[in-house]
């Protein structure tokens, strides 16, 4: 269920969450017969965020997936101190990968009740958090009729429906106006603001002040 | 349990809506029992002999179509990245969802059966007997299948390379099928030793498949 929240919130409450940290050291990931990259290392605290930049090809992507748990390094270790030592990193990690793992046939709400219920373990009310990514409107439109930027703002609701104190975010601003760019990064700071820690793999600012970055690719 | 109720609830409903497939089982499994007798002819005490044969190899026919979705769909909109970071243990998803695809392909088929029993001259207490085994033994071509639909996940075309995988597996749950079938019919050995073996079929696949499916999905993570 939402232990590890809980445990987190409690966490918050001691004023002991300075002491989560996601911690990488010489992760290296191999895929398709080809070394993506190698010899990575880096450390993450509460509030703070982490770009990863790169030319295309440099492994952003594969960087967070691993950090997600949906590939395995094939050298390295990570690990996430002072979070719930029940759960993989990948149970306190919100993934906003490249698709948006919507279902056409289900409404906007069914969609995201599935996700909040699925991944938070209740029910929750999901109306106010649809109105804040801006579509409160057509909460009962199918999410075949979505536009790729509608899309994109149903997957963030996801992250704050569901209280997880990791995001992994791969090129979030993607197919995004400004309106919902300016959403995000407010999110993304109040996330950081509550606690939280970002890794998010970009090609430009996403607005956020003074992040950490991590170049991968070129001057490894 | 509130996870794995709305994963129940979202894979039934796609099955339903625009584009499931939840009944093109049953109605290919119509069809398929329907044409059977144009071919044999209409001789009916062959039809009555060999009825429920024809309708354990349609159910398992149908059983096999929308398999290749099973896990395909979640996996290429990314709902499987998802799934794996749930705190949900994979195996308990893996039978969800199965649960849910049989509920939506293999149910349909148990309530068909005395609809296509008319047409292979069956007489009630044979229908009823091909139903009851159908239901107890369906749910087994459903997790078997769940392992295939976890091995072939990744492949564009996988539904093929899926029957050839997961129909040589089935054949035992298709003998004890038949043969509870035929015992209830005409003997000589009793109904319950042949059914007892399919149900546990339907219990020992329940268990494995779950857990061949995730231990699958893990081992292809890419």
């Amino acid at each position: 269920m939402a232990a590890g929240w809980h445990i987190w919130q409690e966490a918050r409450r001691w004023g002991g969450m300075d002491v989560m940290r996601l911690e990488a050291s010489d992760l290296a990931c191999f895929r398709g017969g080809r070394q993506v990259f190698s010899g990575v290392s880096f450390a993450v605290r509460v509030g703070e965020a982490l770009l990863i930049t790169g030319p295309n090809g440099a492994g952003k992507s594969s960087l967070l997936r691993l950090v997600a748990g949906l590939l395995r390094p094939s050298a390295g270790t990570l690990g996430l101190d002072g979070g719930d030592p029940e759960l993989t990193i990948a149970e306190q990690a919100h993934y906003l990968g490249h698709q948006d793992a919507l279902k056409p046939a289900l409404s906007v709400l069914e969609n995201l009740d599935f996700w909040a219920r699925f991944l938070g373990g209740r029910a929750t009310d999901l109306s106010s958090t649809l109105a804040d990514v801006g579509l409160g409107a057509i909460a009962g439109l199918p999410a075949a009729y979505l536009s790729a930027g509608q899309r994109r703002r149903l997957s963030i609701a996801r992250l704050i429906a569901v209280k997880r104190p990791l995001w992994l975010l791969d090129e979030p601003t993607t197919a995004l106006d400004v309106t919902a760019q300016a959403m995000l990064a407010g999110l993304m700071r109040a996330h950081l603001r509550g606690g939280g820690l970002i890794v998010a793999a970009v090609h430009g600012p996403i607005g956020l002040e003074k992040p950490a970055e991590l170049r991968l690719g070129g001057s490894q | 349990m509130t996870a794995l109720a709305a994963l129940l609830v979202r894979d039934m409903r796609l099955a339903v809506r625009v584009g499931g497939g939840a009944f093109i089982g049953v109605l290919f499994f119509l069809l398929v029992v329907a044409i059977i007798p144009f071919a044999i002819g209409p001789d009916l005490a062959l039809l009555a002999r060999i009825g429920p044969a024809i309708l354990w190899l349609g159910a398992l026919l149908a059983s096999l179509l929308g398999l290749d979705r099973l896990i395909a769909s979640d996996h290429e909109d990314g709902s499987l990245d998802l799934i794996l970071s749930a705190q949900t243990p994979l195996e308990l998803t893996m039978a969800g969802k199965a649960f849910a695809h049989w509920l939506t392909t293999g149910l349909p088929l148990v309530v068909a059966t005395p609809l296509l029993g008319l047409l292979l001259n069956l007489d009630p207490v044979a229908t009823g007997a091909v139903a009851l085994t159908l239901a107890a033994g369906t749910p087994a071509l459903t997790f078997i299948g769940l392992v295939g639909a976890a091995l072939t996940v990744a492949l564009r075309r996988g539904g093929l390379l899926l029957a050839v995988l997961i129909l040589p597996l089935t054949i035992p749950v298709l003998i004890f099928g038949v043969a509870a079938s035929n015992a209830a019919i005409v003997g000589p050995i009793p109904f319950g030793t042949p059914f007892t073996i399919l149900c546990a079929l339907t219990l020992m696949s329940a268990v494995v498949g779950p857990i061949a499916a995730a231990a699958t999905l893990r081992q292809g993570l890419d």
